[in-house]
């Protein structure tokens, strides 16, 4: 805007409008969408991993089923944050590592020289080169990943706590029908265990809108870290000075994640209503 | 003298320049050095100091932001190529990487507290940034230690009477000293640490080499003087 081309001489509601359009408030405006983008792309790999992970558990080959054991049990007994951390520096040396073998097969300095970890330059992922939105884009994915692989193992868990919930007579009428192994599962466990699985998963799901500052650990520059960076006091070396702000901030954040939540409750209370529909479950009297 | 260090670092130049894109990675929260202005950019003098260095050594350069905390270890496992965020070169840093020459003179430290409070320096609670020269020292000087991840929420905790006095850099001091109405005081300084130079992986030699000669270029014509003394108020006489 024109008028803010000189902020010292604004006062009042000119100096705030200004104030509140600035190319930093617009970045914290934005981050709102990183964290709204994160929660909509995770939640279907969590379920895929969950299905997945539950499937796995309940297989009738061993190896399968003791890789399902693994996972729930491995990811559901390590603190979240020893993984958010571990994850995506591991995911990203590992690919590092496989790249420069693919790519650079004939360096033959060691990756690893005292501290440093080094690959050749066309291994580096992103590259070096590439724009810093892909740099970025790249580091919000190898978070998107840690927190699937995360919530993940709670979904399959779940999930596969709501399979086995399944009332046995319903399995056994089915296989009475001369329905196969496959066709039981599908068209009836799968189809009733839904609703025994809706309070654990609308419980992750809550958890997970409660996860997303973690962003903030792993570098993504999410609503906590731009809150943060606004809030602090500003010296006149800022166009914009002011004192310590950070509590409006984060009283904003509250407020932000409160409404998520509240929301988040209304659509599953719908939703339980619906899969409850004639079944003689708890969740229908609700 | 002069004209025989800027040729002999033009020449290192030009043959290590290379089209390569450099990703400088600074903290982007420790004014006057290094701050995300209200555009959303990295802006100070490590900003201004780093375009021209990367101007003459022909290197394309990026900014990248980091937590001070993580600094060190993104930088090794390769996230970007340098730290310029107002590091002081120390022995214990550089086991880990290596630093370029000095673009900063060491420049003192400063106890700052709230005004009409008696601060008992070494023995009373002063907060310092993690990590920092200034939160080993206080660790050392029989002084309680209470660290913060950013230097602006060491500046919080003196205001809330959380800590008695913090420790930090004076050029980073000076302005909230300045601009407080009197409420916050200097109560004396210290002479801990050497000067501030770029940090790069000790695997890097190329890129040290490529920067020490650029910065000898605007240490040989005095603009880099000019900037420090510009951003700073520190003479820095090189």
């Amino acid at each position: 805007m024109e008028m803010c081309a000189d902020p010292s001489t604004l006062d009042g509601i000119n100096w705030w409008a200004c104030y509140l359009t600035t190319g930093k408030h617009q970045a914290f405006y934005a981050s709102f969408g990183t964290v709204l983008l994160l929660l909509a792309l995770t939640a279907p790999v969590v379920m895929v991993l969950g299905f997945g992970g539950a499937m796995a558990r309940k297989s009738k080959i061993p190896p399968l089923r003791w890789f399902g054991l693994a996972y729930t049990n491995i990811v559901r007994g390590v603190p979240d944050i020893i993984f958010f951390l571990f994850v995506p520096i591991a995911m990203d040396q590992g690919i590092e590592y496989l790249r420069h073998k693919v790519k650079c097969p004939d360096v033959l300095e060691p990756i690893r020289q005292g501290n440093d970890f080094v690959v050749c330059s066309v291994a580096k992922m992103p590259l070096s080169s590439s724009p810093q939105w892909i740099h970025e884009a790249y580091g919000f994915t190898l978070a998107l990943f840690a927190f699937a692989l995360v919530f993940g193992a709670f979904a399959a868990n779940t999930l596969y706590g709501a399979m086995n919930a399944v009332p046995r007579a319903q399995l056994e009428t089915a296989e009475a029908f001369g329905m196969s192994d496959r066709q039981v599962f599908w068209r009836v466990q799968v189809k009733q265990m839904w609703v025994y699985a809706l309070p654990g998963l609308s419980n992750l799901w809550m958890i997970l809108i409660k996860a997303t500052p973690l962003l903030f650990l792993l570098g993504v520059e999410d609503i906590v870290y731009w809150a943060r960076e606004l809030g602090g006091s500003k010296t006149s070396k800022f166009t914009y000075p002011h004192p310590d702000w950070r509590l409006y901030y984060f009283a904003f954040l509250l407020v932000f994640y409160l409404f998520m939540t509240w929301a988040s409750e209304k659509v599953f209370n719908r939703i339980t209503k619906r899969l409850s529909h004639g079944q003689a479950t708890v969740g229908a009297g609700s | 003298m002069k004209k025989l260090i800027i040729a002999a670092a033009l020449a290192a130049i030009t043959t290590t320049a290379s089209a390569e894109t450099i990703r400088m990675g600074t903290e982007g929260a420790y004014p006057p050095y290094n701050f995300i202005n209200d555009n959303g950019e990295v802006d100070g003098l490590e900003r201004e100091l780093g375009d021209l260095l990367c101007e003459i050594a022909g290197l394309e350069c990026v900014w990248v932001t980091n937590d001070w905390d993580s600094i060190i270890p993104n930088l090794v496992s390769g996230n970007y190529d340098t730290i310029i965020a107002g590091m002081s070169i120390t022995d214990e840093r550089d086991e880990v990487i290596d630093f370029t020459q000095e673009y900063v003179p060491a420049d003192p430290s400063a106890y700052m507290a709230l005004a009409g409070t008696e601060v008992d320096v070494n023995g009373g609670v002063i907060a310092a940034q993690t990590s920092t020269i200034q939160a080993s020292h206080v660790a050392s000087s029989g002084a309680t230690v209470v660290e913060f991840a950013s230097a602006d929420e060491t500046v919080a905790a003196v205001r809330s009477g959380e800590a008695d006095a913090v420790l930090a850099d004076r050029a980073f001091l000076a302005d909230i000293v300045a601009e407080s109405n009197g409420e916050l005081v200097f109560v004396s300084e210290i002479n801990i640490g050497g000067g501030v130079g770029i940090g790069v992986r000790e695997s890097d030699a190329e890129l040290k080499a490529a920067l020490n000669a650029a910065i000898d270029v605007v240490k040989a014509d005095g603009r880099l003087n000019e900037m420090v003394k510009r951003w700073l108020d520190v003479d820095a006489n090189y």
